[in-house]
């Protein structure tokens, strides 16, 4: 085994420092003596010594192995990869933001509650809903969140039969598990060969047991379902509620809003639409809007805005309870809240209205090298099928890694599950022509050599400072942490 | 100003800075596509449910323009950096590197998705590679995730997961966890109707009795705070036989910066640890983002929630990393799975990653060791003004006092005076009305210290 890229502990040596701390100020007393024996560590944990210098190198050189927005396009789709505002992370740092205690007394923190106040205002007015909590951390965090609200709104009407979640066979599969961690029942209902829910099929599984419809739109083809106030009709006649999934927002900033099509709950990505960096993975923020009649079964605390300022009200005797510690990531709304001042009314419709066309120009160019499996407008992303070059041995996965050799990120890949050989492109609003143009081509290039050459692609990526990794072998015999060599190994 | 009388003229107009694509640009797309206009391309939106008008939201406001209005936002509130503050119960102001910050200022980091394709990612998944490894070495576990939402969650998940493990429905927990934490496993526990018992605390730490009374074969879990939320070192080797004389799991929640000291719970037999790194690099922001820790001993290394990233080689047989195990999660097992977390805490753990990084073995102790050593000189010289605290067992950086009278008035006198005071117990628990727990961190200097204890112990209290 090559180890080209040294782990911060193979860079240890023994005394290094990176850190700067004052002396101790007050009478030095032995921590033994202030620690039972029982209690004291006596096997150090095995963490780094290293110089200042050796610090930035190394997590320099980690950067440079690393793809960001910045690095370049990321057509992730339902992701949305678009550009992260340098101005969000300048406010977001503000020490008035970045250095103030959940615990601090109310008068202490009023520009933070003005400020969350305002964001829940602003997303009400955007989301078309009645309120709108910050607590959630992310969309998963907030489809939890939503549900367990929905489930409460139906037990305080007595209706305690209401065990199942209806989730179409292209959703996310957050919405599947956050289901099931919420305890409800799944049930998947199809899709038509146009994409869309198929209307029969819902009213097939829609019952008295029905507690909500989770739904994304546009969906996770790219689609807007047309027949929405039709399925708001079918499910909200059964006693069943209709659930949001925000990931989609981008497309529809403006144009449409989730609440005027009937949804009841609606979560947000603000990692997503809103512009809160993804950081790898994380953190994100996924705030849950809710209709009037679901008010009551917001988390805790609420918070309002009385005559002495914004406070925080705990006393919300019909509440889930308490679904985070404190009050949400509040950085990542910070970030959030400044992009939509940022873009205003206008702005914001500009961006679903950009969104939308890069995705239909790249869908359109793209179409006759790529199977289209459903050729009709689409949103903010499309998927193709990569079942033509399939058939000359070159898989979509082989696609994906052959755009890494052109500076690429790849679309999402193999999802949605329904697609055959799927790529799921989100080109964003925030690219520009000749950035699409760039990843048409490359995409054109590689349709050619899969015919041509197909080796290439096969082989792919070429150019990346690790080839395929072995994953299987990962899975079977997982190394999970660093273990400092022993001398027998050396 | 709104930004449609700030777009250039003709061909070349753009609306905004963050959308580049000119009226030219546009025109062609749309000819490309086949429309005339990008209404055509909403057109599926049935007319009833289609937005009319403009969003009743702020107009956009320019770069100088909203710096200035947001900083005005932010000097509203009074940061712990212009106060002195005393305040913690499970966020705290501690000593944040420089050098933090400037690595997680490198864009390739924080504008970069989940690692799905690891050719381009390996610096995302090294860097998570050594922060499982961090976890490990901290609470002497076999196996850590790559970060949870926080704390709170984090504990949240250890109770789903001890439930589904054991198959059984009743969880204990100690009733000196923070309040908070305790309240998020309630709401937790509910979506899957688990039974959350708690168990009362006896001189600031679990009551072993009670606890041993509700022992029983039909308990999935026993949670412990280490040290607890009144800052006291619990008695984890009398603890962990209690639950597994029953074949419960033991859940343990840690500050992981009490780690540098203490004994860690993977060395008394816990065979969950969870906590939150904010101590670590993460700055307090309002109590979020900060970073949820995961950690498990070997046998439950399929059922850890969340992220994990695995080492391996490429072809050619060089060092690599990838996300693995990747069969537990949402996004293959659907409504199989137990957990549904997705996105995680990924940066904030970078940022923990590069604090433990920069304080290494040495800074770590030592940073332990200066709060230990300032919470006890901060104890002491408030009893030596007539102050007393109900508690005597040992404890780490933080210690609960009683006041005259009731803590907001104390809170309120000392704000005037430039401090922030610790945290009002009364709410949380009724017995101990009038009583403060103070935190005390290598960042209060002694005479910090001694100004509190001052304004404490002249009577105002």
């Amino acid at each position: 085994m090559r180890n080209d890229q040294p782990l911060i502990f193979e860079r240890s040596k023994p005394g290094r420092i990176a850190y700067s701390l004052p002396a101790l100020d007050v009478p030095a007393v032995d921590v033994s003596e202030l620690v039972p024996a029982d209690y004291l560590r006596t096997e150090e944990p095995e963490l780094p010594e290293v110089s200042e210098l050796d610090l930035m190198r190394h997590y320099t050189a980690l950067s440079k192995r690393n793809h960001g927005v910045d690095s370049g396009f990321y057509p992730l789709g339902s992701c949305t990869m678009k550009y992260n505002p340098k101005i969000n992370e300048n406010v977001a740092r503000l020490a008035g933001f970045a250095h103030i205690h959940p615990l601090q007394p109310e008068k202490t923190v009023q520009g933070a509650l003005e400020l969350m106040y305002d964001l829940q205002e602003h997303l009400k007015e955007i989301t078309g809903m009645d309120a709108v909590t910050l607590q959630p951390a992310a969309g998963a965090h907030g489809e939890w969140t939503g549900l367990m609200m929905i489930r409460a709104y139906h037990e305080a009407n007595g209706d305690f039969n209401r065990t199942k979640v209806i989730v179409p066979d292209s959703a996310h599969g957050t919405n599947p598990a956050s289901a099931t961690v919420a305890g409800f029942e799944t049930v998947t209902v199809k899709s038509t060969a146009d994409g869309l829910v198929d209307l029969e099929d819902l009213k097939r599984v829609v019952g008295p047991d029905t507690a909500a419809l989770m739904l994304t739109n546009p969906n996770t083809l790219g689609l807007f379902e047309e027949h929405i106030v039709e399925m708001a009709e079918i499910v909200h006649k059964a006693g069943g509620k209709l659930y949001y999934d925000g990931a989609n927002l981008n497309a529809i900033l403006g144009k449409a809003r989730p609440g005027d099509m009937g949804f009841d709950v609606v979560h947000l990505n603000l990692h997503k639409t809103f512009t809160g960096p993804h950081g790898g993975g994380g953190p994100g923020s996924g705030p849950v809007g809710v209709k009037a009649d679901l008010v009551p079964f917001l988390p805790k605390p609420v918070i309002e805005k009385g005559e002495n300022g914004y406070y925080l009200d705990d006393d919300r005797p019909q509440s889930i309870g308490r679904v985070k510690p404190f009050y949400g990531n509040f950085g990542i709304n910070v970030r959030a809240y400044t992009y939509i001042r940022s873009m205003g009314p206008d702005g914001l419709k500009a961006v679903s209205e950009y969104a939308v066309l890069n995705a239909n120009y790249m869908m359109r160019r793209l179409a006759e090298y790529y199977d289209l499996p459903y050729d009709r407008h689409c949103k903010h992303e499309f998927v193709l099928s990569g079942r033509r070059q399939k058939k000359l041995g070159v898989r979509t996965l082989d696609i994906a890694k052959r755009l890494l050799d052109f500076g690429f990120h790849p679309p999402t890949i193999y999802f949605p599950l329904i697609v055959e050989e799927c790529m799921m492109i989100e080109p964003t609003e925030t690219e520009s022509k000749e950035t699409l143009d760039a990843f048409i081509d490359a995409m054109i290039q590689i349709a050619k050599e899969a015919e041509e050459n197909p080796e290439i692609v096969q082989e792919a990526p070429h150019t990346t400072v690790v080839k395929r990794l072995d994953e299987t072998t990962a899975a079977r015999k997982p190394i999970l942490r660093y273990q400092k060599p022993t001398h027998r190994d050396n | 100003m709104t930004i449609s009388k700030r777009q250039g003229k003709g061909k070349n107009a753009v609306l905004h800075r963050y959308l580049p694509m000119t009226e030219e640009d546009k025109q062609e797309m749309l000819k490309t596509i086949g429309v005339a206009s990008i209404d055509d391309l909403f057109a599926d939106i049935p007319e009833q449910v289609r937005f009319r008008g403009e969003l009743k939201v702020k107009p956009a406001k320019s770069e100088p323009e909203l710096w200035k209005e947001l900083a005005a936002l932010a000097k509203k509130n009074a940061s712990v950096k212009q106060y002195v503050s005393f305040l913690g119960a499970g966020v705290y102001d501690h000593y944040i590197p420089v050098v933090v910050d400037h690595v997680l200022s490198r864009s390739e980091f924080y504008t970069a998705y989940t690692p799905y394709q690891p050719e381009i990612s390996q610096g995302e998944l090294q860097a998570i590679f050594e922060f499982q490894t961090m976890v490990c070495e901290l609470t002497g576990m076999d196996v850590a995730n790559s970060s949870m939402y926080d704390g709170g969650t984090a504990l949240a998940e250890a109770v789903l997961l001890s439930a589904a493990h054991t198959k059984r429905k009743k969880v204990l927990i100690s009733t000196a966890v923070h309040p908070q934490y305790r309240e998020v496993v309630r709401t937790y526990a509910k979506g899957q109707k688990l039974e959350v018992k708690e168990i009362p605390y006896d001189g600031g730490i679990t009551d072993l009795k009670a606890l041993e009374a509700e022992m029983g074969d039909d308990v999935a879990c026993v949670v412990v705070q280490y040290p607890n939320f009144f800052g006291q070192i619990e008695l984890l080797n009398a603890i962990a036989p209690l639950a597994h004389e029953k074949k419960s799991l033991f859940v343990v929640a840690s500050n992981p910066l009490a780690l540098g000291v203490l004994t860690p719970p993977g060395a008394f037999g816990a065979d969950i640890v969870v906590g939150d790194m904010q101590p670590f690099g993460i700055p307090t922001q309002f109590g979020g983002p900060h970073c949820g820790y995961f950690a498990v001993k070997a046998p439950l290394m399929r059922k850890i929630p969340g992220r994990l990233v695995g080492q391996t080689t490429d072809e050619d047989g060089r060092r690599g990393f990838v996300l693995t195990l990747q069969a537990r999660e949402q996004h293959i097992r659907r409504d199989k799975a137990t957990s549904n977390i997705c996105s995680n805490q990924a940066l904030n753990a970078l940022a923990a990653s590069v604090a433990l990084s920069a304080l290494g073995k040495r800074g770590v102790k030592e940073m332990a060791a200066m709060n230990i050593q300032k919470a006890h000189y901060a104890k002491v010289e408030l009893e030596k003004r007539g102050l007393s605290s109900p508690f005597a067992g040992p404890f780490f950086n933080e210690f609960v006092i009683r006041l005259g009278r009731p803590v907001s008035e104390v809170n309120d006198r000392l704000l005037e005076k430039g401090i922030i005071g610790g945290y009002d117990l009364g709410a949380d628990y009724p017995e101990l009305a009038g009583h403060m727990l103070v935190a005390v961190t290598e960042l209060r200097t002694k005479e910090e210290i001694d100004r509190f204890v001052n304004e404490l112990g002249d009577g105002h209290a």
